[in-house]
């Protein structure tokens, strides 16, 4: 391994980084689109059905529960890495 | 023998001055964004950052002397040393502060270490090696790759939201901003109070107080804490406006995407060993938030100044670190390091009295950036803009 770069780590960093920094708001952003009401995302708004359905407010709590654990994984690593 | 208990407790001030300094210096790199998108009010912005920074000193038990192990030659390092790059340390964050920019925290200190050790032992006092794998590289490194996961993330959030209302999209980011600001606080605490308190337990090595391998004692762990938790609530507000404001025209969605990329890169460099500047990660985490964004404005030219003072962090602080070296060792003894110490202090006060003709305060950190610092002075009603 390069004495330089610490190149193991790095990729590491990179990638779960990646999937950590970039896919939990993106997965925070799918739970929001999931709650979004459904005439709204196809543009045409009618007076009808303003709230979200049941199976969106599922999908949006399975959403935001993952990004809650991943958050809570964040802390239990900072306790324990020590 | 236990040395000399006054220049001891000179230099154990001298920390924890540097360890306030270290707080306000870097509130901005968890709070900017939340507070420039409305999702948090400045006050209540940095009095969350600050107990999450309290908390976060007090979760991790590591503390060890590790900032100049594998850096310089710690068996020469004496108190005078230790207090001469503190001393650096802190000038360079003051002085980064006062023009608003967001520099390293750790780099000041490294540098002023550094420079102290050259100038009390010379070349063979510095691990050149240690320094450029562990300091200089990560350097370039972290902004990129905090950067680049940002730039991802903020593409993602905007492509699945498009659909979304601007209302609900603008409140739930908001909500996530806390979230993840939250956490970039919390690392934050976890890394940099650990920085004081392995000076102070190295100056208390260098002091015969404690033999060499000891842990940080819990006072020391209690004050550190304590420190970095009350100058994060003083709120750097210079720093929280360059990076809230003046770097990128920032949204909530951004934000979110930065914030989670910053508390991401941080975490995952702390697990796997490999030391990163938060201030460096979060910089580049707003860079690439609004790379990220189509259409979103990047002022590179505040980019530019931020890369130039990052540059000159580590030797401008080592020459001050070196200078207030042989100052102190000049005249010799408790005189010396006294003498430099109110130096110090008058150079903090008279940096503080000028930033107080350009205040940046928590009721203008978020005004229109109009190619300065200073926000423009509220303008007599009727004035034409």
């Amino acid at each position: 391994m390069n004495s330089w770069i610490n190149l193991d780590a790095l990729w590491k960093i990179v990638v779960i980084g990646l999937l950590a920094g970039a896919g939990l708001p993106a997965l925070f952003a799918l739970g929001l689109l999931a709650l979004a009401p459904s005439d709204e995302t196809a543009g045409s708004p009618t007076a009808a059905a303003p709230r979200p359905n049941m199976l969106g407010k599922l999908i949006a709590g399975l959403c935001f529960a993952a990004v809650l654990t991943a958050m809570g994984w964040g802390v239990y690593s900072i306790v324990h890495s020590s | 023998m236990t040395g000399n208990s006054v220049l001891l407790a000179l230099v154990v001030a001298t920390a924890l001055g540097f360890d306030f300094t270290n707080g306000f210096h870097d509130t901005g790199n968890a709070m900017a964004t939340s507070i420039a998108t409305g999702a948090l009010p400045p006050r209540i912005a940095v009095a969350v950052s600050s107990v999450l920074n309290l908390a976060g000193a007090f979760l991790s038990f590591s503390v060890a002397a590790t900032i100049a192990n594998g850096l310089v030659q710690t068996h020469l390092v004496t108190l005078t040393v230790v207090f001469a790059g503190l001393a650096g340390g802190i000038l360079w964050n003051l002085a980064t502060w006062y023009l608003g920019l967001p520099s390293s925290s750790s780099h000041a200190l490294i540098g002023g270490v550094v420079g102290a050790s050259l100038a009390a032992a010379g070349g063979h006092a510095v691990q050149w090696h240690g320094l450029t794998s562990k300091v200089v590289l990560p350097a370039l490194l972290s902004p990129v790759i905090a950067g680049l996961v940002a730039v991802v993330g903020t593409f993602f959030v905007y492509r699945i939201t498009r659909g979304v209302s601007a209302d609900l999209r603008g409140r739930g980011f908001r909500l996530g901003q806390i979230g993840s600001a939250s956490m970039v606080s919390l690392a934050h605490g976890t890394n940099d109070a650990q920085k004081t308190m392995g000076i102070i337990t190295l100056a208390l090595i260098a002091n015969g107080s404690l033999t060499a391998h000891a842990k940080a004692p819990v006072w020391v762990i209690v004050s550190c804490a304590l420190a970095i938790s009350l100058g994060t609530y003083a709120g750097g507000w210079r720093v929280i406006r360059t990076l809230g404001k003046g770097l990128v025209e920032i949204e909530a969605p951004q934000g979110m995407a930065a914030e989670s990329a910053s508390a991401a890169v941080i975490l995952l460099s702390s697990r796997f060993g490999y030391s990163l500047s938060t201030t460096h990660v979060a910089t580049g985490s707003i860079l690439g938030s609004g790379v990220g964004k189509a259409g979103a404005a990047v002022r590179w030219s505040v980019a530019a100044r931020m890369a130039l003072a990052w540059v000159l962090t580590l030797p401008a602080a080592g020459l001050v670190g070196a200078a207030a070296y042989a100052t102190a060792d000049g005249i010799g003894g408790t005189a010396g390091i006294s003498t430099v110490f109110v130096v110090l202090a008058a150079s903090v006060t008279g940096l503080y009295l000028a930033s107080r003709r350009t205040t940046v305060t928590a009721s203008n950190v978020n005004s229109q950036w109009s190619g300065s610092l200073a926000p423009a002075r509220t303008a007599p009603a009727g004035a034409a803009l």
